[in-house]
């Protein structure tokens, strides 16, 4: 092998066969990057060397249209962003815009927004859980997800006539009333889940293949979590107990009693561990809720034209991927002066290199996986 | 006939007909293989699978067939044109070589080398070139990428896979694939029973070496999106893809014959007879199965949507039937006859369920890490499978030389031999936890 290349000299023999490393660019095209993220990597052999994420790919200036519209009609851009967990962000900026306005949402509004926002967890994290599976190469359970993702969809589009980017929410409390049955089908959805969990975890769970693939791969720990600003699952797999729904409660959430689980080691199995959990826990306040659901009006007054008083509002959540934040300054108009949002997505792509360095190629895909990215998220 | 053909020419008539078979119908078996993968996938995912080109979507591997051969054939700028245009064809050169020595049946094989498993070994793994030249030539990452992932699993795999099928090589003492499954009807009982380790063994080996998950590294799609054969497409990917199916049936019909009996009946002492007729029940399993989906598919006819659908259903109940004819016709024919058809269905029936435990194992397992693979194949398959053949060999020796029972020599030494697996189980444990965190610093 040696020969082709050298012309007398050893030394330039390593130069021209390279021990170098290579740089792999994988995406924007890519089946495992989650959307069109380009992840750079320099590789040594198939050992991650150094990676750079290049995103932007799907920026679509979310935060720039916000202030070209009024703070109602830009309620449904919201959605565009993490547009597996629409009902989510839609909770957040209603709240934040809530917030501005010194107006809280009825009881039962706030309650409806808890039982749907519990849901949109699970759905989140379902579809997570089907695409972090595959990218490792198990083929069936992304199946089984999206057959209760579905159910999930299917309450999301009865209620609000959409499935993905729902609008399902109003700032001042709900547009719709739920439909008839909306209770029972929460519940059943949720008496159903509990053993659908468990199949997933059978598949999963102890499979020696899933955990070696998983177990000390991305390892995260709480230091550097906190220092990058993680928040979410990740955050939690890492040792940190802090989910927001606990820490500053909003909607309804003082009223239900759940866990947050955590775990200690901070790699993609305890991430994983942390998610599954999360959706059972999920699935306990979702029962609760629909347990007792309190009558009255659905939506504060807050008039037909919002015009929040001068003044700036930070509001953040608990969206299934993290903290999920809007901090909006008001100018007193009818439109925002300015509307940014703090994206889970966004900075918990921060950990990637941190998490990437050192491992192998497929363990990138898992790595990805597992922080659980949204393009739409993390461009805007 | 005897008057236009020369006698001397007389014994290479069969052969080349024999070839011509299974390359005629080989390219259409790869297909209707990947139409059963994709059903059972379904299946397993509560999902249909095809339903749209033809009933039940059986005609679906000719409309992608159809599809394959139409497309722009695209070659990159950088690539190496020659190895480029090569390497496909060296790939499926070498899987349809390796059906020379593949017995399908008692007469139906090409050539009975004495030397058979050693060939069709060979010459299959020299279908690795394919790989690594096609990925080689593609002048791309993923492609290079997969190519030296392929090479690198190919190596370990063989080896494990090989020493995996000594064992039953041991036990028939000999190398002709003919001979092999005589052995298994003279003693009576398949290998499998006698060593199932080396069939295990065979089994995770030969998934790797067919480049099946959970050992698809070479071309895992979520990470190197299609390895060796990324820039490849139309046609030439399809001989790529062809060559893989054709080895996943080598690698199946090697383990039929040398661990499940080959074309042999199940069961040859079970001799009950069906109604009182002379037709033993076993041998009429056969046409009684495949008049079974021939029903079916008539009962299915006219459900089907449209007339076209209705029709294929139809032909398809019919072609059915036919063979269940040819079927029951063979058991009142001559006994080689008789033999030769029954054999044959026997044995694709057994390379069936050997690749239904490679659908259930794909559909079920992530997909192995590089080094982990390696790991596996050299610290635990590697040394279980040498362990085996010492096994078989002393069982071998018990019976024959110090005159134990055959099976009572056979239990211990399984025994011996799981006792072993189990304790490089949990051996492989250890260093691989020390391993990860050595890494993580």
């Amino acid at each position: 092998m040696t020969d082709a290349h050298t012309n007398g000299s050893s030394d330039v023999t390593t130069t021209v066969l390279g021990a170098d490393e290579i740089i792999l660019n994988m995406g924007p095209q890519h089946p495992s990057t989650h959307g069109v993220l380009r992840v750079k990597l320099k590789l040594d052999g198939e050992r991650v060397v150094d990676s750079e994420c290049i995103i932007g790919y799907l920026h679509r200036g979310v935060e720039k249209i916000a202030e070209h519209r009024s703070y109602t009609q830009f309620a449904p851009y919201v959605d565009r962003m993490d547009y597996v967990a629409a009902v989510s962000n839609g909770l957040g900026y209603c709240e934040a815009v809530e917030k501005l306005l010194n107006a809280e949402a009825p009881p039962r509004a706030r309650v409806v927004r808890t039982i749907l926002t519990e849901l949109q967890r699970i759905a989140s994290h379902l579809l997570w859980l089907g695409t972090h599976a595959l990218d490792i190469g198990a083929l069936t359970p992304v199946f089984y997800c999206f057959r209760e993702r579905e159910e999930i969809l299917k309450i999301f589009e009865k209620y609000c006539g959409a499935r993905l980017t729902t609008h399902a929410f109003r700032i001042g409390g709900l547009q719709y009333e739920t439909y008839d049955g909306f209770e029972e089908e929460v519940k059943r959805f949720c008496q159903d889940f509990a053993q659908k969990i468990d199949e997933y975890e059978t598949l999963l769970t102890e499979n020696r293949i899933w955990v070696g693939r998983t177990k000390g791969v991305g390892i995260l720990s709480a230091a550097d979590a906190i220092a990058l600003g993680v928040t979410g699952p990740v955050l939690r797999a890492s040792g940190v107990k802090w989910d927001l729904r606990k820490a500053m409660p909003y909607a309804a959430y003082d009223q239900y009693e759940f866990e947050i689980p955590t775990r200690q080691t901070g790699d993609t199995y305890d991430r994983y561990l942390v998610r599954m959990e999360e959706m059972r826990q999920s699935r306990r306040i979702c029962l609760q809720a629909v347990e007792n659901i309190p009558i009255g009006p659905i939506m504060a007054k807050v008039g037909k034209v919002l015009k929040p008083p001068r003044g700036e509002v930070y509001h953040s959540i608990e969206a299934p991927k993290g903290e999920l934040g809007y901090y909006i300054v008001s100018d007193g108009t009818t439109q925002p002066y300015r509307v940014r949002v703090r994206p889970p997505s966004f900075i918990n792509l921060q950990a990637f290199d941190k998490m990437a360095r050192g491992s192998l190629v497929a363990d990138v895909v898992a790595i990805i996986g597992t922080i659980d990215i949204v393009l739409g998220e993390v461009d805007r | 006939m005897t008057h236009s053909i020369p006698p001397s020419i007389l014994p290479h008539v069969l052969p080349v007909v024999y070839a011509l078979v299974i390359v005629a119908v080989l390219p259409l078996l790869a297909g209707y293989i990947v139409l059963l993968e994709r059903k059972v996938m379904a299946d397993m995912q509560a999902r249909l699978g095809p339903m749209r080109v033809g009933p039940h979507g059986l005609l679906q591997p000719i409309a992608d067939a159809v599809k394959l051969l139409l497309k722009e054939d695209i070659i990159p700028e950088d690539a190496d044109r020659l190895m480029f245009y090569v390497a496909p064809l060296v790939s499926v050169t070498m899987a349809l070589l390796a059906y020379a020595a593949m017995p399908f049946g008692p007469a139906f094989q090409i050539a009975d080398l004495n030397v058979g498993l050693l060939f069709i070994l060979a010459v299959s793994s020299l279908g690795i070139y394919g790989i690594v030249l096609g990925g080689w030539a593609s002048n791309s990452h993923y492609s290079l990428l997969g190519a030296l992932r392929s090479a690198a699993q190919l190596v370990s795999y063989e080896t494990a896979a090989g020493l995996g099928l000594v064992s039953a090589l041991l036990l028939a003492g000999s190398l002709s694939m003919k001979e092999i499954v005589q052995a298994q009807a003279d003693q009576g009982v398949w290998f499998i029973l006698v060593a199932p380790i080396g069939f295990f063994v065979y089994l995770v080996g030969s998934i790797a070496e067919t480049n099946r998950a959970p050992f698809d590294l070479p071309e895992a799609e979520s990470e190197l999106v299609a390895g060796y054969m990324t820039e490849y497409s139309g046609f030439r990917w399809s001989l790529y893809f062809l060559a893989e199916y054709a080895n996943m049936i080598i690698v199946a019909g090697i383990a039929t014959t040398l661990f499940l009996g080959g074309w042999l009946r199940p069961f040859p002492r079970f001799h009950d007879h069906l109604f009182g007729t002379s037709v033993e029940l076993l041998d009429a399993l056969p046409s009684l199965i495949f008049l079974g989906i021939g029903l079916y598919c008539f009962r299915l006819t006219p459900r089907q949507p449209v007339q076209i659908q209705k029709l294929v259903m139809a032909a398809v109940g019919g072609l059915c039937l036919m063979l269940a004819g040819a079927m029951a016709a063979a058991l009142f024919a001559p006994p080689t006859v008789m033999q030769g058809v029954h054999g044959g269905f026997w044995f694709m029936a057994k390379v069936m369920a050997y690749l239904y435990a490679f659908l259930w194992i794909r559909f079920t397992f992530p997909r192995y890490r590089f080094d982990q693979l390696m790991r596996l194949g050299w610290r635990f398959l590697i040394p279980l499978a040498l362990v085996n053949v010492i096994g078989v060999g002393t069982a071998i020796v018990l019976q024959q030389q110090w005159g134990w029972n055959p099976r009572f020599a056979e239990l211990v030494t399984l025994a011996a031999t799981i006792g072993v697996a189990v304790w490089l189980a949990s051996e492989n444990e250890k260093p691989a936890a020390a391993v990860l965190t050595a890494d993580g610093e």
